[in-house]
């Protein structure tokens, strides 16, 4: 027997019993009290995801360039963390790309009611970006969605733009042939170009 | 204990930073303080750090932030939920093993993005206290209350904490509050939450602070006049109101006790005080006289930003010895209402 | 000043439960840190400092809670550190706990994890609504459920890997009174059958969310020495960070897991892992993970993870090398202490309490927590001997 093999007896310490006055020896503990808390921020985007989001109205994609390495992260933070040095020039990377990975969700989320189970929730990386983010793929059924298949961004109608990175609804197949993943346990591209999209 | 100094350190601090991500700005700092002594990170043998998600308004916010770090190839890093004066704290520590002989060492908040007598509601005991919300300055103003109704300090003393940190601010090119009052103007100022007036509490700041450690000759390698940490040690009072009394500061006393604070002159100190009332809380605690300079640099009084505070007061004084402006100095750092927890670090230049 | 021996001489945890009702967040951490003292024989006058860790403060809505919680952790007067590194934290902490006594500043440590997700809503908690992004993930599935997939394809693993590992590690937490979840009636089919949440990552195969504290009392050498119980010693302790998104990384074996075992491992003089260690104690809040990790520290050939898994290497009964004989994360996951536990109960395999789940004879276990987006990582090696 380990030393400690019954959650139920309690510790040298915590065995004490409280005696509570006899007028509410029979009251009920307390099990939870509800405390409602709010505060409100306000969220600064910083500058580089301000220019992409400012992008994002005009239909273009915008990423970070490692000022040492030229790896281009999209969406951009403002840092190449291959060279921990502030980003200072954003290139447009191309509304195609393809999928990476993906998965098929089948739970409903309460932050996106619109999205209705199963869809597939795919790390897509966009020609000339050496990384990628997780985004909606819809257009194909679920399970025939692959690894390296080639995707293009469906935006939002041009008059419902906004600086929002919410104006891609979602990628979909373009019908061109997959791309080769030549090492499945990496994912995105070292340098800049449309690694991978050959 | 080995010997390990403060060889170099960056900071920024302004009234709010609002076109620049904390990593955005942050970065330059970061890679800045490693630039200014030549040095990569290749050459840093442990990282920490110090932030709060509740000030971000964020989980896992500092996650964005190490990219800043340059963590590729991967680094021994850790981060704590304090002011990076704990992350240096945690540096030193592990510095003590003799396997690391440079740390690099960063803090920082963008606290302009909530109201942060809101945001520090939420770190008083969450089943009593908490839900009746109750504002930071308020929790101070008990304090004070409490030190002038037992004679411990009076208005005018606390105004000329004040006059005199304006004074020094104007001086520190980081500085938020900088416009010069007098006693008297101080004097005649409405309270804001009555005995507070507005020069009583602290100058709220976005920004952050990097900084370099390394031991022994290392240090000397980087800096002509390396910043020797000759003692450090933290401790924390009781949490509950009512329990601790305000007028003092165990934790402060003894921390002070532990890093040896009175073994010899203490030429100056630059003391984590949010409010006017927890520099005379800190002097007293650790027995500063007439004789030690009082921050000169304005201390958070003059700016004070959140999880960076601490680590810039050590940044503060560390400089000034690197400066040749002194010899021996003391910084601390802070957290928690009241000054609950208190880090007290002494320094020494050759 | 060179490195000093440390020691683990008291383990603490309280029962791992979805609702904790019975006790206030400084109960929870009482529980577990007085089960620590009473195993260590030690009073809360003879703890010198507590380093504490978590995950987010949004867990339970309260800001830096060891604040509030110094008199619940007997710390008045003394030190207290509180340590976050994402869901790594409860190995980081104890890393961090390890070093004061290691660095020769403090002799008896209180170290501990905790997490009270049912005070808050941890899934809120996770997804605070950023005007800049758009949210189409649910929880940490949403985001390794394509590493999993990746994973999957380039060993060739049978598509039911994951279920072997998800019903192993819930038969193991049948012998661990302290687990979150214990399913007699769990069977094979009943995994494989379960809802898929992130196809490919099943319901039975994901991790609880728990409430829930694990202590542990770190000693220096003359402190261990003095102890008449048991004792475990830290051979070595290692952490690693790095960024999650760059091009190029390694999602399936991240440079900073491979760096951070080799490191501990070199610490502890250990040549041939699978060999060495008697028991491992892994962060595995997804099964797919177990093979993953087994591949990436060294415990198995690039690609042969799965094999381990298939082959019954990592059960507790028959296996030589057992993984998770406490249930794992899949058993029990308040986060904060999440990585704490597969610390402690490393340590109390080397010890020899740990009771129905003991691996007998265990001379070196090993203990894991990785954190973020698999970015950051701590370990340690403890043995029933010195180093």
């Amino acid at each position: 027997m380990g030393y400690q093999q019954d959650p139920k007896v309690k510790p040298a310490g915590l065995s004490g019993e409280v005696s509570l006055p006899a007028a509410l020896a029979d009251v009920e503990l307390v099990q939870a009290v509800r405390t409602p808390a709010a505060i409100d921020y306000i969220a600064t985007p910083g500058a580089s995801l301000s220019a992409y989001l400012r992008g994002m109205k005009q239909k273009k994609i915008l990423g970070d360039v490692c000022p040492v390495t030229g790896q281009v992260f999209c969406p951009p933070r403002g840092v190449s963390p291959v060279s921990g040095q502030r980003t200072t020039e954003m290139v447009e990377v191309a509304d195609q790309g393809y999928v990476e990975s993906f998965n098929v969700t089948r739970l409903p989320i309460k932050s996106r009611p619109d999205l209705k189970p199963p869809y597939v929730s795919a790390w897509v990386v966009p020609d000339g970006s050496s990384t990628g983010s997780i985004a909606l793929v819809a257009g194909i059924e679920p399970e025939e969605v692959r690894m390296g298949m080639r995707v293009k961004a469906v935006w939002k109608p041009d008059d419902e733009l906004e600086e929002s990175a919410a104006n891609i609804l979602h990628w979909e197949p373009t019908g061109e042939p997959d791309v080769v993943l030549e090492d499945l346990r990496v994912i995105g591209n070292p340098d800049g170009t449309a690694g991978g999209a050959q | 204990m080995r010997d390990i100094a403060v060889v170099a350190s960056m900071q920024r601090q302004e009234p709010s930073i609002d076109n620049e991500s904390e990593v955005e700005y942050m970065v330059p700092l970061m890679h800045g303080v490693k630039e200014s002594i030549g040095i990569t990170q290749a050459d840093v043998g442990f990282t920490c750090s110090g932030s709060s998600d509740f000030i971000a308004g964020q989980a896992f916010s500092f996650v964005m932030t190490v990219d800043g770090a340059n963590p590729v190839p991967p680094i021994s890093e850790s981060h704590v939920e304090m002011d990076g004066a704990w992350a240096l704290y945690e540096a030193w520590v592990k510095m003590q093993m003799g396997e690391v002989d440079i740390a690099l060492i960063y803090g920082y908040s963008k606290s302009s993005g909530g109201s942060l007598r809101d945001v520090l509601a939420t770190q008083m005991d969450p089943y009593y206290v908490a839900p009746l919300w109750p504002d930071a300055f308020a929790i101070e103003a008990l304090a004070a209350r409490q030190m002038i109704e037992s004679g411990k300090v009076s208005l005018e003393r606390l105004a000329e904490v004040a006059s005199r940190s304006r004074e020094h601010a104007a001086n520190n090119p980081h500085a938020v509050r900088t416009a010069q009052k007098s006693v008297a103007d101080i004097m005649a100022e409405s309270p804001i939450m009555d005995p507070l007036r507005p020069s009583d509490i602290p100058a709220s700041a976005d920004g952050g602070c990097a900084l370099i450690l390394a031991a022994g000759d290392r240090a000397k390698e980087l800096c002509e006049r390396p910043a020797w940490i000759k003692g450090i040690d933290h401790r924390t009072d009781a949490h509950t109101l009512g329990v601790r009394d305000l007028t003092t500061s165990m934790s402060a006393r003894i921390a002070g006790e532990k890093a040896g604070v009175g073994n010899d002159k203490v030429d100056f100190a630059e003391l984590y005080a949010p409010f006017t009332t927890s520099e005379v809380l800190l002097t007293d605690a650790l027995g500063l006289g007439d004789d030690t300079v009082i921050n000169p640099s304005g201390g958070t009084l003059g700016a004070h930003t959140m999880m960076a505070s601490g680590l810039i007061r050590i940044a503060e004084a560390a400089q000034r010895i690197t400066n040749g402006d002194g010899d021996r100095a003391v910084a601390t750092a802070g957290s928690g209402p009241n000054l609950q927890q208190n880090l007290v670090c002494v320094l020494e230049g050759e | 000043m060179s490195k000093q021996r440390a020691a683990v001489i008291g383990v603490g945890q309280t029962k791992y439960a979805s609702t904790r009702g019975d006790v206030s967040m400084a109960g929870l951490v009482r529980e577990a840190a007085y089960r620590a003292l009473e195993m260590a024989e030690k009073t809360w006058a003879e703890i010198d400092a507590v380093v504490i860790g978590k995950a987010p403060d949004f867990f339970e809505g309260v800001m830096m809670p060891e604040v509030y919680l110094a008199e619940a952790l007997g710390c008045v007067g003394k030190p207290i550190l509180r340590v976050h590194t994402a869901g790594s934290v409860g190995g980081s902490t104890a890393c961090v706990a390890t070093s004061l006594v290691q660095a020769g500043i403090h002799g008896t440590v209180l170290t501990l994890g905790f997490e009270k997700q049912s005070e808050s809503n941890a899934m809120w908690a996770l997804s605070l609504p950023s005007p800049f992004t758009t949210s189409i993930n649910a929880g940490a599935g949403g985001y390794f459920s394509p590493i999993i997939r990746r994973y999957m394809a380039f060993s060739g693993a049978p598509e039911l890997i994951g279920c072997m590992v998800a019903l192993k590690d819930r038969q193991h937490a049948l012998n661990n009174p302290y687990a979150h979840v214990r399913d007699k009636e769990l069977t094979f089919d009943k995994v494989v059958e379960s809802q898929m949440l992130w196809d490919p990552i099943r319901y039975s195969e994901t991790c609880p969310s728990s409430d829930g504290a694990c202590a542990m009392v770190l000693a220096s050498e003359d402190v261990a020495e003095a102890h008449d119980g048991a004792v475990a010693w830290v051979h070595g302790t290692a952490m690693r960070s790095e960024a999650n998104n760059y091009g190029g990384r390694n999602v399936v074996s991240p440079k900073a897991s491979e760096d951070c075992a080799a490191d501990v491992f070199a610490q502890a003089g250990i040549t041939n892992p699978r060999k060495d260690i008697d028991a491992v104690e892994m962060y595995v809040p997804f099964s797919w993970y177990e093979p993953m990790w087994l591949e990436s520290l060294g415990f198995a050939e690039v690609g042969e993870g799965w094999k381990m898994v298939e082959s019954g290497a990592t059960k507790f009964e028959g296996g030589d090398l057992p993984v998770n004989c406490s249930g794992g994360v899949l058993s029990s996951n308040p986060i904060g202490a999440s990585g704490m536990i597969r610390f402690a109960e490393a340590a109390l395999q080397v010890m020899g309490e740990a009771g129905d789940h003991q691996v007998d004879g265990a001379k070196k276990a090993f203990g894991h927590a990785y954190g973020g987006g698999a970015q950051y990582y701590a370990m340690w090696v403890v043995g029933s001997e010195k180093n």
